[in-house]
């Protein structure tokens, strides 16, 4: 498991390989906190190397995104998401709750 | 049939991702079923090793597959506090974000994963949960 992120102009970049499970997930909060605790609120996740999702990630996710929205100041964006993980999210009945882009380049778009 | 046992740490979970990817191939399910049915028993193993085990280091998880006619079988075995899964209330998910709770996804998803869940107390305090999914 590798996660990896990069500040870029209009906001920050998340990447990481490999499964997001109830033994990874502290390690992909820490990597969101840092960056939402510095006040830095519009991430885009791309999760092109992400061939697994337990609910533990995808209380990561919205947790952020919580952070994210709040005041309406930004937003947790995915992308590159493939579609077991999107039948996940469907599968909870949560997927309404973040936007899901094809490339990190559509995401970046309007932040 | 298989029949492993896992320490109840979440270290173990890919693991138990591994052997029921192979059961599910045995078993002739589908790609998305083979997933659906990996999403049941990793939600299940989570609560087993965070809740049923409490944080203990010692504890064990029975893992056993079986290919059935129509389908795959998985009976998990722990000696942790009982949780039956089958009785937890549906959490509402309809809800603004703010208000969003997200403790109970990892049930839900459990159930409309796959097709049977079953939780079942046995002698010698042992908890058993058979999960059942049908190919394709």
């Amino acid at each position: 498991m590798d996660i990896s992120s990069e500040k870029l102009d209009n906001y920050d970049l998340v990447k990481m390989e490999g499964r997001i499970d109830s033994n990874t997930a502290t390690e992909l909060r820490e990597v969101f906190s840092t960056i939402t605790d510095a006040g830095r609120l519009k991430i885009v996740f791309d999760m092109g190397g992400v061939d697994y999702i337990s609910s533990s990630g995808v209380w990561v996710l919205l947790d952020t995104q919580k952070t994210c929205k709040k005041r309406n100041r930004g937003e947790l964006r995915i992308a590159n998401v493939n579609e077991n993980i999107v039948y996940t999210l469907d599968l909870a009945g949560l997927k309404h709750f973040i936007q899901i882009f094809e490339s990190v380049e559509a995401a970046g778009e309007g932040f | 049939m298989q029949t492993i046992n896992f320490p109840a740490q979440f270290s173990s979970l890919a693991s138990i991702a591994d052997a029921v990817q192979r059961a599910a191939r045995s078993a002739g399910l589908s790609e998305r079923s083979a997933y659906a049915v990996q999403l049941a028993v990793d939600e299940a193993c989570s609560n087993i090793i965070e809740h049923g085990y409490e944080g203990r280091t010692d504890g064990e998880i029975e893992f056993r597959s079986e290919t059935l006619k129509d389908g795959l079988r998985i009976v998990l075995r722990d000696q942790g506090l009982a949780f039956d899964p089958t009785q937890a209330p549906e959490p509402d998910f309809s809800v603004p974000l703010e208000k969003l709770q997200v403790r109970g996804a990892g049930v839900v998803m459990m159930q409309r994963a796959v097709d049977e869940l079953r939780f079942r107390s046995l002698p010698g305090g042992i908890n058993e949960l058979t999960l059942v999914k049908r190919a394709p």
